[in-house]
């Protein structure tokens, strides 16, 4: 049982999952939205003072503070218990297009390039994951939500300020892709 | 304790987010070259049956385990701020490879880097909430 939840999962079982980790908020009586986590971790950090945004009861959004504590447990579990090592199994499309950028076939989820200690103090990756978490923190509180928020909550309930959310994903992450990301690399 | 479902709720979606690979940064690279389904594929289950429950929920006045009713608050309309906020996620989403659930999931997988992103993407949320009255919504 163990060995063969430690395979990577298909994407119906994600799919199936995400929703239904959506509908167990739902009925828990809140909503699946994760990066209005970040506004009330600057807010418990005492941002209320100098800015009005962050000026609210912080605590009554403790519930998905500890939703976020149960996904890095999560990730604990999976990659202490359910993993079998393997690398990302990728398209040799992206392994090739990858390879002319300077970034090796994957040996395991993240790129060496980017997520090795050595590589995240550089100064070129200090700065991609300083600059584009700011900007996901940034661009998320202005479009009012994330992935989860928008693209997951907000398009079930066929919202249309969603719909132009997540084509701003999009045009933002081919942007990065196509034309920043060679120019970086 | 009233908040162990929701540290259980995570917990799921910590195991499923790693176990199908959406926290790595090669399968969101491999989404936005369009060469592979699986990321499509995830998202795109998750909003159909996400589509259907929404419905199913709307229909029936199906209410929360306390008894209240479930209620959707749609966003208000606008296009710039959902475009241009959007975009801004966007550029940063396809660089770290991680939206907001994925970088926390991340720090349990112990790829200790991710902290940076973490921080920036606090810096990031403070900054708008300091400017947001200056940006077009």
């Amino acid at each position: 049982m163990l060995e063969f939840l430690s395979q990577p999962w298909p994407w119906y079982t994600s799919g199936l999952v995400i929703a239904f980790v959506m509908v167990l908020l739902l009925f828990f009586g809140k909503s699946f939205g994760v990066s209005a986590n970040l506004r009330t971790i600057c807010s418990a950090c005492g941002a209320g003072k100098n800015v009005k945004f962050f000026d609210f009861n912080w605590r009554s959004q403790t519930w998905n503070l500890l939703f976020l504590v149960g996904a890095v447990i999560g990730g604990f579990i999976a990659s202490e218990f359910l993993s079998n090592g393997e690398a990302v199994q990728i398209s040799q499309a992206t392994i090739q297009d990858l390879r002319a950028m300077g970034i090796s076939a994957p040996e395991g989820i993240q790129p060496e390039e980017i997520f090795s200690l050595e590589a995240a103090f550089t100064l070129k990756g200090f700065l991609i994951l300083l600059l584009g978490g700011f900007a996901i923190g940034f661009g998320a509180r202005y479009a009012g939500g994330c992935t989860s928020g928008h693209a997951i909550s907000g398009l079930s309930n066929l919202q249309l300020p969603s719909l132009i959310a997540v084509i701003g994903f999009f045009i933002g992450g081919l942007l990065t892709t196509w034309v920043l990301m060679p120019l970086i690399f | 304790m009233k908040g162990l479902k929701f540290i259980i709720a995570g917990i799921l979606f910590g195991i499923v987010m790693s176990k199908s690979e959406a926290i790595s940064w090669f399968r969101i690279q491999e989404m936005f070259r369009f060469q592979s389904f699986h990321m499509y594929g995830i998202i795109g289950t998750a909003v159909i049956l996400g589509v259907i429950i929404t419905y199913v929920i709307k229909k029936y006045k199906l209410r929360d385990f306390q008894g209240n009713p479930i209620v959707f608050t749609p966003k208000e309309m606008s296009v710039p701020r959902y475009l241009i906020g959007g975009t801004i996620f966007g550029l940063g989403w396809a660089s770290t490879g991680a939206c907001p659930g994925p970088m926390f999931v991340n720090i349990g997988y112990q790829y200790w880097a991710i902290l940076i992103a973490v921080g920036g993407a606090i810096a990031g949320t403070y900054l708008y909430g300091a400017i947001k009255d200056r940006l077009p919504h």
